[in-house]
Order: C-alpha cells, then structure tokens, then sequence
C-alpha cells in the first residue's frame, strides 16, 4: 500500500492537480472574457455559453458527489439526481420568496403559484427561505438529512448491491411523484420559476451570470479536492476496502456501515450544492429533476468519464452534456442513436472511461520505457485488485 | 478503442463550433429569415410535439412558394428540447443567438415558463399554440392556443343547458393546467348554483394507466339519480387507458358523457372509438369543420406529409394561425425587429380555418370561436355546438380571487401584462 | 390500412342497424296502434320533421317526441338514422332526409331520393339519443330480439316514462322469455315507486323488489322515493338503501381486490422477463422496457396486415402476434446479448450504460419507423365489454389478462424446471465453469436466456398493448415497476415475482380509494425501501454462498 504522504502532496495527484488549475483558471478568465471584451472582440466569451458551461460545471459536481460513492465505495445510487433537485428545490424557494411583492399578483409574502391556487398563507416549509443563509444551510442540510436516514437505515441493514440501486431509485421515484403533488406546496410540475435575483443582484445581468459561472467553477474545484482528500485518507482506504470486499472489511473489525453512512452524506451534500448551483442558472426547478432517467444519466457521465478518478467523473459530465447540447441542435432527428451508440461503444472498449483509458494508455508508454516507474494512485491499486 | 489525435482534434472543432454558434446573431440582407422551431422531438412529449415540427416546416415551405417574406427566404431552425425543461431554456438562447427573428414552440405550461426568461432577457418572440391554464401575459410571448374562457366554461354551458347535467366530475392530471381549469369551473359552478357535494375533483398522475377504480367510482358517482358528466383535463398518453376502460365498463355517453379538453384528433389515433361515440371534447377548431380553408390546409398536410391518413388538430391550427400573424406583422413592421413586429401585432387579423376572422388582441392572446364535438366512430369529431361569434382570450380569469382584479394590454401607453384596476398600477416587475 | 378497416367495420354496424331496423319495421305496426290514437296527417308530419331543420336542441327534442307519437310510418328509421347522425336536411329546400346503405330516403315518403341537393346534418346531443332511445323503446317493446326487448324496458326506466307504464304491463303479461320478465318487473317496480299515482301496497311491494336487485340503479331510484309517500313506504325505502349500500360496499371490496390482482399481473407481465434477463442472469437491462415495446409493436403490425389481407380473422389477431411477438423480442434480445451484453459478464453495473444506450437507440428506432404517435391496437371481441359476475362488473380485458400472465408465468416455470434447456440455464447461472465442462454450450444457454427473457417481454407487450398507448414511450413507463417488482420478490426467485407483482398491484389498489392515486403509489414506494431494510435480499431470498457476490 501507498506510505501516508503530505496532505498537500495528495492532494496535487496528476489526474486531479490540472483540473484544479483549469477550474481556477476559468473561474477567473471567463468572466473577464465575458465581461471586459465587447461582443465581436476574439476573445469574448458569449452570455449564452457562460450560462451553458457553468450549468455543465454543477453537472460535474453532481458526477463528482457520485464517483465519491460509486467509485470509491461502491455504492451505486440511482437516485443522487434527488439530492441535487432537493439542493435546487431550497435555493428555488429562496430565489421565489426574494421575488417579494414584484410577483404578477403583487402580493407581498405569496409565491404567484399559491396565489392562484388559493393558499391561504405560507406553508411552514416555506418559512426562513426568505434569509439567504437559512436557504444556504438547507441546500445542504436537507439532502444530507435525508441521505443520514436513508443510508442509516438501509446500511445497517446491510442493504447492497442492486437492492440498494433499485430502493434509491424508488426513493427518487417516490419523491417525484410527491412533488408533483399540488398539494405538497412546491409548485406542482411547473416547479419554481419565474426567479428574479440573488442576493439583490438581478439574475439576468450578465455579471450575476459570470459571477455564478466563477462560482460554479470554484464549488467544483472544492469539490474535487475534498474528495480527492477523503479518497486519499486512511479513511478512503477503508471505502476502497469496502467497495472491493464489504464482508471482509467488517471481519477486520471495521464499522462498515459508518464509513459507508459517512461518505453518503457527504455526498449527497455535495449533489445539494451542485443543485443550488444549478438553479439560479437555469431559472427554473420543477419535479422532473427527480426522475429515475436523470439519476441513471448522472451515472452514465462517471461511467464516460472514468468511474474511481474524480476528475474523470467530471470530465464526463461536461462531455456528455456538451455533445447532447450539440446533437439536439445539429442533429434533433437523430441525435439518439448517436448518443446511446456511444454510450454502448464506451461500455464495450473504454471500460474504464475515457480518463481510464488515457490513463492505462500512458501506463503501457511508462512500462515500456523502464526508466519511469508507473505511478501508483489509489484508484490504480484498487483497480489491480478487482 | 482509444482515440486517435485526429479524433480528438475533431471533436475539438465542434466543440469550438457549439460555442462559436453563440456569437453568431447579425445577418445581411438577403439571407433567409430563420425561424426557430422549438418543440419535442424525443422523450414523453415527442407523441405531441412532432406533429407541430411538421405543420411549421410546412407553413414555412408554403411562404416560400409564395415568395418568401420582404424579398427573403425563410429558413426552419429545429431543433430537439427532449422533452426536458430545462433544455428548453438552452435551446431557446441557441436559438435566438443563433439569429432566429421568431420561434414557434413549446407544448407543456413548463416548458414554456421555462423558456420565459429567456425570450424576455434576450428581447424575441415565442408563439405558444396550445390551450392552457392563463394567469400569464408576456410581451414577447404571443398565446394563440385556448385560454380557460375559450375552452372549459363555453364546454361545461353546453353541458348544463343542453344535456341538463347537474353533477359533475372534474378528473384531471395533477399539474398546474387542470388545477386552475378546475379551480375556475368549481367556482363558475358553484355560482350557477350546483351544490358542492355534486362536485367531485380528482387528480390523477402523469401517464396513469391504470384506471379501473377510478372509472368505477365514476360510474357510482353518477348512478345517484342526477345526470352527471366528466370533464376530462387527462392529459396525453394517459388518455388512451382511460377511454378503453370507460368503454370496457360500459359508461355510455348517453349515461355519463366525458368532455374532455385535452383530447383530439391526435389523441383519438390510438383508439378504437365505436364504444365512445356521443363523448366530447371543446377545442377551437376539429378537422371534420367543413370549410374551403381546412379543406386546403388538409389537403396540403395530406401532400406534405404524403399520408392521407395523417389527421389535423387545434394545437395545428394555432400554429397556422400564428404563423399568418406573424407574416402579417413583419410586412407590415417592414423588419423582423421584434420590438417593431411585437408593436405591429396587436391587431393583425388572418383567416383561422373554422371560416372566421382571429385578431391579435392587446393582452396577445387572439379570439376564437369554441366548438364542441362529439366524437364519431371513425376517430373525428362532430360540431354539435358552437358560440355566436368569436370569444375573446382572456389571460387573467374573472374566476379567481388573485387574477380578477388584473387586466393585461401590451399597447402604449399601459404596456403592461398585470395590470392590477383595483389599485391602478402595474403590479409585479 | 386503418382507414379501409375503419370503413368496413362501420360498415358492418350498419348492416347489423339495418337489419334491427328492418325487424323493427315489421314489428312497428303492430305496437304503434296502442300507443297513439290515430295516424297524424302528411300536414302534421311535416310540420314535425321541419324541427330537426332549426338546429336548435329543444326543437329537435320536441321532433323527437311528437314523431314517435305521431304513428308515421318511417319513424323508427327516422329516428334511429338521427340517433347514427345519418339524418340530413336539403339545406335550400328542407327537405328532411335518412340514409341508410348509401341511399337516400325522404322522412315524409318514405321514397328513394336519387340526387339530394347539398344537405345539412341534423345535429345530435346525448340528450337527443336519449329521447330517440325512450321514444324508440314504445316502438321494440315486442320486438322480436330479447336484447332489444330489454333495452327498451331499461331505457324507460331510465327516462322514467311513465307514460310507458300501461304499455309494458301489457307487453309484460305476453312476454314468455324469463330474462325480459325481470327486466319488464324491474322497470315495472321502478315506475311504480316514483309514480305520484301509485297505491302504497304496490310502491311497498317495488321497494322490496329493488331492494332484492341491489344495485347502484336501484338504490338511486329507493333515493327518489316521491315527498308524498306514506311514512312506511319511506321506511322501507330507507332500510333497502341500508341494505344495498352494505352489499354495495361488500361488493366494492370484492371489486377492489379484482384490481389489485389486475394490476397485479400486469406488473407481473411487464416484470417476468426481466426476472429472467435481470433476475437470472445478472444483467442490468434498462432496454428490457423496449422488449415489451417490440412487442406492443408486433401485435400493431399483425393487426395492420390481417386488415389488409384477411379482415374476417381480426379477432384472432392477437393469437397470431403472440409468437411473433415472442420471436421478434427474442432475436432482439438475442442479437443483444450476442453484440453487447456478452462482453460485459462480470461487470454487471456496466451493463446499465450500454443497455441503457441500446434502449436510447429502439425507442429512437421505433419512433423513426412507426412515428412519434400512438398506434391503434383494438381490442379483439371476446378481450371487450365487461363479464357482470354477482352485480360485480369485471372487464373482458382486465380478466383476460390476469389469465394470461398466469399461463405465461406458468410456462415459464415448466420451460425452466422441466425442460433440457431449463436444466442446463439452471446449470450455467449455478455454475458456469463446471456446467461449461459437463459439455454445455454456455456461450449459447447465455444467448438463448437472454433471449427467452426478452421474448417473454414481448409476449407482455402484446397484453399490455390490449390496455395501454402504443407509443415509444411505452416501454419506459414500466421499467421502473419491474424493477422494483423483481427486487422485492428477489432477485432470481420466479416465484419471488409473482407474489411481489400481486402483493404490490393489490396494496396499490386497496391504498387507492383511501388515499387516490398518487399518494397510493407513494406509499407503496416508501413501503417497499422499508420492506427491503427488513429483507434486504426481497421476500424470496436465494441461499447459499452465491449470495454475497
């Protein structure tokens, strides 16, 4: 096994360090390129792409959150999508109590929705949405609460493999039809829309945009470090002990089912965030995000991406959804075909995604050049042990 | 597989392309006049939404024929919004980054408050061809689909002066369109004087399938002495479990008759309808209406489509409506500016196809005549009830407490779509 | 295609009209005299048909009533034409006109018309059929056919018509056929109980009768007992109410449990061969849904080329799609497993990316070659209609179907334990080194596994194209039931699904009524993650040492 380096060292893996660096980068450039050049400038980055790449980096946070779970410690959750609508769902409520009285019936606390729908007054859900930071802690205590009990309940009981993809799927299933619900008091199918701003700053201005964009940007670069952090502890030694051989691990005296709860609830903390993200960028938030077919979608960006490599999970996710965007524009009538195509072309000759064939690629030019020894990085080990 | 260098450079081009595709807005003279069509080709909404693709290519071909529009081609821009909203917001900036002067789209009241932002931010204009629920006025958003008043109230007159109902059960799909259309019905008929133990609302999932309790609560609802009648807010695809069950548990329309107000031609594709002859559905225009204009626009989808078996419906008709509104505003604006078009539209009037005349009103929601039909056993349906003349779209109801009060003109100098008379200002932003 | 079958099914209808008609006609003589005194003029005929020309409801019903009293000679076929739509006016002349067989009769003849003008319809209300089918029941009460006969006596019912009431006792004391009997008492008694006239012994007598038919019908005519009846009659009425409704509400539990075990089995249906593709073999199947798709399809395309080419046999389309159906799935599946899924063993969760992109590909495929929109499946006679079984109404098609996924789930149980290939399937999922040296040929047993669960798929898609949209969609709406299906029964257990499958349809359907529909399938979830946290390997856990992996 790895000796315990530095923090610091572990942190700066080579799959991990230039995607840090870009993030920081682009946090930077982009909203000077989109701010400070005008429009027919070179090097103007246009409004549309900025709220187009900055949806895509809260994507790959929700890959990353992912890959934490699935890739470490094998738990394949097919309903991370509901964490992430749940971090979008507080931040929309924020976002609709702050429209105050500027809604089209002018009335002073009300969403529009429960205007017109008659609500007498403010469900007790809604209540402190109005304070910014309130909502914040909700985005990621609401998603953590939740992944606390779920994975409380199913862990202890040694729920595994498909069962537990198939009750996360059901939970996220489950969840879109009670926020579909008129009655719950989210909006019904429309969701939440209609947002006005942030904070004060209007959500339309193109600086709100560069700055969310620069945010997004940075939540990932957080994001991936964390991870990177929790992967490359001692603890992550254990998760990745646990993925390969959870009955083993608990012979050994482990506590499976808290390192297991543990790194759950962080991640799904991290879906939240990516969540409340996502919101304020795409202005609108509704139940579809619950559904089981954006859960499998998440899956499949860490799959392209590269399951077990972090940055790979979010390589995948801005992959994926770049060439989606593409497709239904270039191509609206078959875009399908090529994108399952894909997805069958990725499963049969990159099984471990794009990151993990550059990877081995690199590995087979190392051992064939005897000066360099090929680096080992947890993920490696793990996948040696398979 | 791996990817080889010359792979990677080409998928390095197209990404540079997609973004490239943004910055791309300013067109000479003389290129074609994009038009953008925004509507589902895939996904839940595909059943729907792909028919109206095709209506506005051929609408847009026909143009063409004619001569185009200010000496110009027009150019379709479709694109695949997925049936996921959220893709509908970025595929409308494509969209009208991309140059389009207007886009016909959308289908879902979620999708269209999503692309909203959007439409408004950038300054273009959406025509929204399908009935929905109101409570909304944009500037850049023209609605030549039913508001509330042009399909459910005139729907449910009917039933109470000529079919004598006087139990009723408002069963709809759970989401914001048959809420408020039931919100508004309860209480129009709670003022015509029904009581409320003889209303029954019922909301049921998106595509719900299973409906035998449901119809069996139906039929002993409506077996307590007073004659009773659904009205049907189902949407789309679970329409066809709930038609066969009613026909296999024998509810005749002579008994209990269903109005339904998202079922048309389209819809009745899928199902045998001998068991449900007599049930209805009120819509602004049904392809059996007999007029020289339907017969030519049939006639033409027939030949566009090359399958004389392909079927119109009112959602058609809206985009055929707007469409011709749209030409009429851009000749007469002489620009596709959409401040100069959205200023020339109000009070553009073209030929619908039911043989009237629709405007473009100041609240851009247009006037229509609502037709109730029946349905027949070869899948069309039979007028047997029509209003006087055109009805006015009405984008705020006079039904509910919030909207009574506001009114909408988008003309100078209100320029407003919520204008609240109760206490004279422009309410919200 | 749809269009000619269409035509010629209307087609036959008016054949079956005609020929009614044409009973009717001969009948109509001999039961108009009692009921109007004397044959109203030519003038007075006219001035009756010109109200089916003002296009207004009230003058059309008023038409109706006047006609049927009117003892013209054409009424029946005047009335019955309106009812079908196939009344006309002469919109210059009005000129009220029938057609019937692509000919042209006048109303006031009776005559042929060779070249009508351009005509009007009469339009037509449901309350319009209904006058039609009161004033039409005076006119069949004595026809020959006793379904007619019987519809007559309940369409008066209906209307409450009370002017009827002397000409059914008359036609009652005539009547031989026992099933009419009852059905001329039941109106009998009905008519009694709401006519102001009626003496108490008789209206106490009606309340006892309808008490004993107890259904939704009777009870709603007990509730319309008049003000002015006695106190004991009211009584009476009150406690047959009492009565009906503890039946009714009996008989609404019995009817409850039907659907559960209808939905039951279609979750069964939709599920059984992904306990195969799934359950047996490992594999992810997110493109199991499309299998059912395919064969939803299949039974379209059967039904468009019986139509076309042997019109007389529709009824039997659906024995004809079954196999193909089951073919077509299977070799997809086949062709599948063979392509795709075969490299992938041993990595089970990767076999949801490509299956997941193969199911991308079909429903975009489907799309491209059928369209985007529903397809018409029409229900074969004997799946239509509803089978009334002690006052309870089962529908043809749910009951054919819990059928049907019984013997689908039995043939399927005897294909895997009594079959060579079923042992040696068993073999390879128990033990694929040491079944592959007893001289199995595993690559193949995999295919045809795999094929087998996706045929079974299809076979499904043709059941479930009996009661669902045709679309590309189909197969997604089901997938996540199967799942959850096939994971609480537990994985690998046949038997597992098919209690899972009935359990969950019959919670769902009991739920329902309490808490409607939406919030039921909530609830079902919720139970079912619970349920798993209680057993985590589902209700029929495989033992073993195969177990952990």
């Amino acid at each position: 096994m790895t000796s315990r380096k530095p923090i610091l060292f572990r942190l700066m893996a080579p799959h991990i360090a230039p995607a840090i660096l870009a993030l920081v980068a682009a946090a930077a450039l982009v909203p000077i390129a989109n701010l400070a050049f005008p429009p027919d400038h070179a090097l103007h980055v246009p409004t549309g792409t900025v709220v187009l790449v900055g949806k895509w980096l809260t994507y790959a946070l929700l890959a990353v959150a992912l890959d934490l779970v699935w890739g470490y410690c094998g738990i394949l959750s097919l309903g991370h999508g509901a964490f992430f609508a749940l971090g979008g769902y507080a931040m929309g409520m924020h976002l609709m109590r702050e429209i105050g009285p500027r809604g089209v019936y002018g009335h002073p606390v009300l969403p529009d929705f429960m205007v017109f729908l008659d609500w007498e007054a403010l469900p007790v859900a809604w209540w402190g949405f109005d304070v910014f930071a309130y909502a914040a802690f909700m985005a990621l205590f609401v998603p953590g609460a939740l992944a606390f009990v779920f994975g409380w309940l199913a862990f202890r009981s040694r729920v595994t493999g498909v069962y537990l993809s198939i009750i996360t799927q059901a939970g996220t299933y489950a969840l879109m039809l009670a926020f579909f619900r008129n009655e719950l008091g989210f909006g019904g199918n429309n969701g939440l829309t209609d947002f006005k701003d942030v904070l004060g700053f209007s959500l339309q201005a193109d600086t709100t945009r560069a700055a969310l964009f620069a945010l997004s940007a940075l939540a990932l670069a957080g994001g991936l470090l964390l991870a990177q952090a929790i992967v490359t502890s001692k603890f992550g030694l254990v998760l990745v002990a646990i993925r390969d051989a959870e009955a083993r691990t608990r012979f050994l005296g482990w506590r499976v089912e808290r390192f297991k709860l543990f790194v759950f609830v962080v991640s799904a903390m991290m879906a939240g965030l990516a969540g409340a993200l996502y919101v304020p960028q795409v202005g609108i938030i509704n139940p579809s995000e619950f559904s089981p077919a954006n859960s499998i979608e998440a899956v499949i960006w860490v799959a392209v991406g590269g399951r077990g490599t972090l940055s790979g999970a979010a390589l995948g996710a801005i992959l994926v959804n770049w060439l989606e965007s593409f497709l239904t524009g270039a191509y609206p009538e078959a875009w399908l075909f090529v994108l399952g195509f894909l997805f069958v072309v990725v499963t049969l000759f990159l099984p471990k995604g794009i990151l993990g064939a550059l990877r081995s690629l690199r590995g087979r030019r190392r051992a064939a050049d005897p000066g360099k020894a090929p680096e080992k990085s947890p993920a490696g080990a793990t996948q040696a042990a398979e | 597989m791996t990817i080889t260098r010359r792979q990677a450079l080409q998928m390095g081009a197209a990404f540079a392309g997609a973004f490239a595709l943004g910055s791309r807005s300013a067109f000479a003279q003389g290129e074609p006049i994009k038009v953008g069509v925004l509507h589902s080709l895939s996904g839940t909404m595909a059943i729907s939404e792909t028919t109206l693709k095709d209506v506005m290519l051929m609408l847009i071909e026909q143009q063409n024929a004619k001569g185009g529009l200010l000496g110009r081609q027009l150019e379709a821009v479709v694109v695949d919004p997925a049936s996921d909203w959220p893709l509908f917001a970025e595929k409308a900036r494509e969209l009208i980054t991309g140059g389009c002067a207007a886009t016909f789209g959308c289908w879902t009241s979620v999708s269209r408050k999503s692309v909203l932002p959007v439409f408004e931010e950038l300054n273009s204009i959406l025509f929204y061809p399908v009935q929905y629920e109101g409570e909304e006025s944009s500037r850049n958003v023209f609605y030549t689909g039913a508001a509330p008043n042009q399909q459910a109230i005139p729907a449910v007159d009917y039933l109470m002066e000529v079919e004598g109902v006087e139990r009723w059960v408002l069963e709809g799909t759970d989401y914001v369109y048959p809420r408020t259309t039931n919100r508004i019905l309860e209480a129009y008929l709670l003022s015509k004087g029904v009581a409320p133990e003889d209303i029954r609302v019922n909301y049921t999932p998106f595509s719900h399938s299973d409906w035998q309790t449901i119809v069996s609560d139906i039929k002993r609802f409506g077996s307590e002495g007073k004659r009773t009648a659904v009205v049907s807010t189902i949407n789309g695809d679970a329409n066809v479990p709930f038609y066969r069950e009613l026909a296999n548990q024998g509810v005749a329309a002579t008994d209990i008759p269903v109005v339904a107000f998202s079922v048309g031609e389209e819809e009745l594709a899928g199902i045998d309808t001998g068991p449900l002859v007599g049930h209805l559905a009120a819509w602004n225009y049904f392809m059996s209406v007999d007029t020289p204009e339907n017969q030519a626009f049939i006639d033409a989808w027939h030949a566009f489509t090359g399958d004389t078996n392909r079927v119109t419906n009112d959602p058609m008709e809206a985009h055929y409506i707007g469409f011709n509104m749209w030409v009429k505003a851009v000749e007469a604006a002489g620009t596709t500016d959409p401040d100069a078009v959205i200023d020339a539209m109000v009070g553009v009037a073209v030929p619908n196809l039911t043989g009237g005349l629709s405007a473009m009103m100041p609240n851009h929601h247009i006037t229509k005549p609502v037709l109730v039909g029946e349905i027949q056993d070869d899948g069309q349906f039979a007028v047997v009830w029509e209003t006087a003349g055109l009805v006015p779209g009405d984008a705020w109801s006079d039904h509910l407490e919030g909207s009574k009060d506001l009114m909408s003109d988008w003309q100078a100098p209100m320029n407003c779509g919520n204008f609240n008379v109760a206490t004279g200002q422009c309410g919200g932003a | 295609m749809a269009h000619l079958a269409r035509t010629s099914i209307r087609l036959t209808r008016s054949v079956l009209v005609a020929l009614t008609l044409a009973l009717v006609l001969l009948a109509a003589p001999l039961v108009s005299t009692p009921v109007s005194a004397q044959q109203a003029s030519t003038q007075d005929v006219e001035t009756i048909l010109a109200g089916f020309t003002r296009g207004q409801f009230p003058a059309t019903l008023a038409a109706v009533d006047a006609l049927a009293a009117s003892g013209h000679p054409h009424a029946a076929p005047i009335l019955q034409a309106l009812s079908d739509r196939r009344l006309v006016f002469e919109t210059a002349s009005r000129r009220v006109l029938w057609q019937e067989g692509g000919q042209t009769f006048d109303a006031l003849t009776g005559e042929p018309v060779a070249a009508p003008g351009p005509t009007t319809d009469v339009r037509v209300s449901n309350a319009v059929r209904r006058a039609v089918q009161t004033a039409m029941a005076s006119l069949t009460l004595r026809a020959p056919n006793p379904a007619t006969r019987i519809e007559a006596a309940v369409s008066i019912l209906r209307a409450r018509d009370l002017s009827q009431r002397a000409a059914l006792a008359e036609a009652r004391a005539e009547e031989t056929d026992p099933n009419v009997q009852r059905a001329f008492d039941d109106t009998l008694a009905g008519l009694a109980l709401v006519d102001p006239d009626a003496p108490e012994a008789e209206r106490l007598a009606a309340v006892e009768r309808l008490t004993a038919r107890a259904d939704a019908g009777a009870r709603a005519l007990l509730l319309s007992v008049p003000a002015d009846a006695t106190d004991a009659v009211k009584a009476a009425a009150a406690e047959g109410i009492a009565a009906i409704d503890r039946r009714l509400e009996i008989q609404g539990h019995v009817q409850n449990l039907f659907f559960g075990l209808s939905l039951g089995s279609v979750l069964l249906l939709a599920a059984i061969g992904l306990a195969i593709t799934f359950g047996v073999m490992g594999v992810i199947n997110m493109a199991h849904g499309e299998m059912v798709m395919i064969g939803a399809y299949a039974t379209f395309v059967v039904q468009e080329l019986m139509r076309a080419f042997a019109p007389g046999l529709l009824d039997l389309s659906l024995l004809v799609a079954l196999p193909l159906a089951f073919a077509t799935a299977g070799l997809v599946g086949i062709a599948l497993e063979r392509l795709v899924i075969r490299h992938l063993y041993g990595r089970p969760l990767e076999t949801l990316l490509a299956t997941w992109g193969v199911s991308l590909i079909l429903q975009q495929a489907v799309r491209t070659l059928f369209g985007p929109t529903n397809r018409e499946v029409m229900n074969p006679s004997f799946m239509s209609g509803s089978l009334e079984l002690f006052g309870i109404a089962l529908t043809w098609s749910r009951v054919w179907i819990i059928v049907f996924a019984l013997a689908v789930f039995l043939a399927l149980l005897v294909a895997m334990k009594a079959t060579s290939f079923g042992l040696r399937m068993r073999a390879v999922v128990q033990n694929r080194r040491m079944a592959a040296s007893m001289g199995i040929r595993t690559p193949w047993v995999d295919a045809l596994t795999f094929g087998l669960g996706s045929g079974i798929a299809g076979v499904a898609g043709v059941a479930l194209s009996q009661i669902d949209n045709v679309s590309p969609n189909l197969g997604q709406s089901y997938i996540i039931d199967s799942f959850l299906v096939v994971v609480f029964g537990g994985v690998g257990s046949l038997w597992g699904a098919l209690v899972a499958a009935l359990s969950l349809g019959v919670a769902n359907k009991l739920v329902e009524p309490l808490a409607g529909a939406v919030l039921a399938k909530i609830v079902i979830l919720v139970a079912v993650i619970l349920f798993i946290q209680k057993r985590p390997r589902g209700l029929f856990a495989l033992k073993g040492r195969a177990v952990e992996s």
